[in-house]
């Protein structure tokens, strides 16, 4: 039987339950990401075909420990669960718990239990029963719940049929049940007014909307009024929150006293010997610090083949489609425009899947936690937290996803400052411009006959991009003033061999919204750059005319007459106009017009300097051997001063105004997202704008 | 009076009642319920934070928050 509406799934459950491995068990490869409305919060949807031809739709909803929020991911699943009228409201809720914490999870059961919406109990990880030496009686523990308890090993392919069949069965059942009532306990006539403020709702609906100030479209104005009400009296609604909590435990420990029986003599503990080896305080930094440096030099090494690989596919389709096709402005807003916009974003993906890749691993195994416990007391001097070390690892490949990942930290002082001083890591973008300026400038010797000095610059650049984001982090310390009080409390989720299937996914998911967020804006800025360097005032239009009419007596190539045309165009281009315009105030550290040209392109992406170079200065050759972007740098002399344009001096300049300058606007924008104003982007923008203009003053002072 | 704080590697306590109102709500969530058996299993290494096991759930909390919460060794 075809049925022309699917059922909408919910899955809930703390994290590392193993939720999103059921997750994709069920939906297989029929995944997608979106978004919720108004939040940057992934939305992670798939679709599972049910035993009687019937599709589901199921949404994994973000892993919490109760249905009251502390976090933005965490007000989803709240917000999900009152907002009826929503096409993804759910018709048969799954909570997946695992069979280690099952008390805890059956706390948030319980509370999904009373909005008496269709629901499931799915127990994971049940093929761990003998190891950990639990006994669990399903049958009465189906009674006592009165819910349908499924136990599965997502991990081992077990029990999911079930779970798909009870989906088809309990989906828009009626017969649903409170667990726990808890208006008797606590305070009868309060929760009896409560109750009589809307009929539509259940008791525990209308208190989740008033301790949560969560007000759904569906109230009505009156309703909301006389809710609104109940929260006069904070410290009431506290303490009797407090109490529904201990409520809520005390009815699931007597449900599990005949059900749940653990014999910890049966259990195999390898969690303390891991734990004592991972959190020492000596082996445990050496051993983070080890992963470290194996990341780091996993995303320089493993990814420098696929993005030469990317790199040149890109410069040959760009060439192919220009030999195909006639010259005109669309196949040149094509070649480029639009060839090197993408080019610019998937160059990038390599090394940002190798991260994602080490970062999934590691928080896969719960290994990621000790991180956490090992630096929070650290971090905390500088006003962040354990959990800021996450997106700080990540800034390395790209400052993007690192803001993104900042949601974990439930502080919301900490998550800003982790979020301001993130861009300061060196990301992938800056490698490029490093590279070729160090290659320009510094010179290729051995430092005490060993090390190599340009190999020393690179990695000193690095430890100062770290050295100011902890050094800024600690300055917003000492500024930023939040009335929030922070809280920290972290899970030390048991260690677990990490399944392939998740991790897989994980890093395609991950990976998939990059190109598609960050990429967004860096093809748009590479168009709008591309339309402002081929275009630009009479001037512009004449450039052709004029090259050819000043070397008409020289004995040059057609090449070389190209070459001149091109250089003569883009300085007489609206972004050459740019460029000039900003050459005052670029001039005291060392730049010229054309490298004001290249500082302005960078805003698409940072890397985009060395290809604006290189148009800029494919000119002026005569040698034909010399053709290397290098090389013509090299090679070029500032006419004022009959001195190399890149000197040690400029060089340095440059280099430190790109170890500081936001140049980035997706970073931009994705902080704007996330802190929900432009106050700190910014803030940003001219901190970090500031920061560089003063330090390749002095740097360019310094040198020359 | 004792605290989780005051807890040496090792040792456990019970959570005592009057703790309830010093408790943020999310920790009790968790399992950190007045009542409960807490065990300190490690310290991390500059002393912050502990890691504790507390109605068989394994938490990281900062020294602050676990010196607020009062215990009575066992």
């Amino acid at each position: 039987m075809e049925n022309s509406n699917p059922i909408q799934v919910a899955l809930i459950g703390n994290p590392n339950t193993g939720k999103t491995s059921l997750f994709n068990q069920l939906t297989g490869l029929n995944q997608k990401v979106g978004n919720y409305p108004g939040v940057t919060v992934d939305k992670k949807q798939g679709i599972c075909k049910l035993p009687n031809n019937q599709e589901a739709i199921i949404t994994d909803l973000p892993g919490t420990y109760s249905i009251n929020p502390t976090s933005v991911d965490e007000s989803i699943v709240l917000k999900s669960l009152l907002t009826v009228d929503d096409e993804n409201y759910p018709d048969v809720i799954v909570v997946v718990a695992d069979i280690e914490n099952l008390k805890r999870n059956l706390f948030l059961f319980s509370q999904v239990k009373d909005l008496e919406i269709p629901i499931i109990l799915v127990i994971n990880m049940a093929d761990q029963l003998d190891r950990k030496g639990i006994s669990i009686d399903v049958e009465t523990l189906k009674k006592e719940l009165k819910t349908e308890t499924i136990l599965i090993s997502a991990r081992k392919n077990l029990g999911i049929e079930e779970v798909k069949n009870a989906i088809t069965h309990y989906a828009k059942s009626s017969n649903t049940h409170p667990l726990c009532s808890i208006n008797h306990k606590i305070d009868e006539d309060y929760f009896e007014k409560l109750k009589k403020v809307s009929s539509n709702h259940t008791l525990y609906e209308l208190w989740l909307m008033v301790t949560q100030n969560n007000m759904p479209e569906s109230l009505t104005e009156k309703e909301k009024n006389k809710l609104l009400g109940f929260r006069d009296d904070m410290s009431k609604l506290k303490r009797y929150q407090h109490k529904e909590t201990i409520h809520r435990y005390q009815q699931i420990n007597e449900i599990l006293k005949r059900t749940y029986i653990v014999d910890r003599s049966k259990a195999n503990d390898v969690r303390a010997k891991l734990d004592s080896v991972f959190t020492h305080k000596i082996f445990g930094y050496v051993i983070f610090f080890g992963i470290l440096l194996l990341i780091f030099q996993s995303i320089f090494d493993w990814a420098t083949g696929p993005m030469d690989l990317i790199d040149s596919a890109f410069a040959n389709i760009s060439e192919l489609v220009k030999k195909k096709f006639e010259p005109g402005v669309l196949i040149s807003l094509i070649t480029d425009g639009i060839i090197p916009g993408i080019g610019g974003v998937v160059i990038f993906i390599p090394q940002i899947a190798i991260l994602f890749l080490f970062v999934a691993i590691l928080e896969e195994t719960g290994y990621m936690s000790r991180v956490v416990f090992l630096m929070d007391k650290i971090m905390r001097r500088y006003g962040m937290s354990g959990k800021s070390v996450i997106p700080l690892i990540s800034g390395t490949a790209c400052a993007i996803p690192a803001v993104m990942a900042t949601r974990t930290i439930s502080g919301w002082k900490e998550r800003l400052i982790t979020i301001l001083v993130t861009p300061f890591t060196t990301c992938s973008a800056r490698l490029p411009v490093y590279a070729i300026l160090i290659s320009l400038v510094i010179p290729d010797k051995k430092l005490f006959g060993y090390f190599s000095l340009q190999g020393f610059t690179l990695l000193s650049l690095y430890a100062l991009g770290f050295a100011t984001a902890i050094i800024s982090a600690f300055m917003l310390h000492k500024i930023v003033k939040v009335k929030r009080t922070s809280f920290f409390v972290a899970e030390m989720p048991n260690y677990k061999i990490p399944s392939i299937k998740n991790v897989v996914f994980n890093v395609v998911e991950k990976t998939k919204a990059f190109v598609l967020g960050a990429g967004k804006i860096i093809l748009a800025i590479s168009i709008i750059l591309w339309f402002l360097a081929s275009n630009g005032p009479e001037s512009y239009k004449n450039a052709e005319k004029s090259v050819i009419e000043n070397v008409a007596n020289k004995n040059l190539s057609a090449e070389e007459i190209q070459h001149k045309i091109a250089s003569l165009k883009l300085e007489k281009s609206y972004i050459g106009i740019m460029g000039k315009t900003i050459e005052p105030v670029i001039k005291p550290l060392g730049y010229d017009w054309k490298i004001g040209i290249a500082l302005i392109s960078s805003f698409a992406a940072r890397e985009v300097f060395v290809g604006t170079l290189a148009t800029i200065y494919s000119v002026e050759n005569d040698d034909e051997n010399v053709s290397t972007i290098k090389e013509r740098m090299r090679a070029e002399v500032n006419p004022e001063t009959g001195e190399k344009t890149f000197s040690l001096a400029v060089g340095m300049s440059l280099l430190i105004f790109y170890a500081f300058a936001m140049q980035c606007m997706g970073t931009l924008a994705v902080v704007k997202r996330e802190t929900k104003t432009w106050k700190w982007p910014i803030a940003q923008l001219v901190g970090m704008g500031a920061l560089a203009y003063i330090s390749a003053f002095l740097t360019f002072i310094i040198f020359s | 009076m004792d605290t989780i704080a005051t807890l040496l590697i090792g040792e456990r306590g019970i959570i005592s009642e009057e703790s309830l109102g010093d408790i943020p709500l999310k920790l009790l969530e968790m399992g950190c319920l007045p009542g409960s058996d807490v065990e300190l299993l490690q310290i991390a290494p500059l002393s912050d934070p502990l890691y504790i096991c507390v109605n068989g759930s394994h938490l990281a909390i900062r020294k602050e928050m676990a010196a607020q919460i009062k215990i009575i060794k066992s």
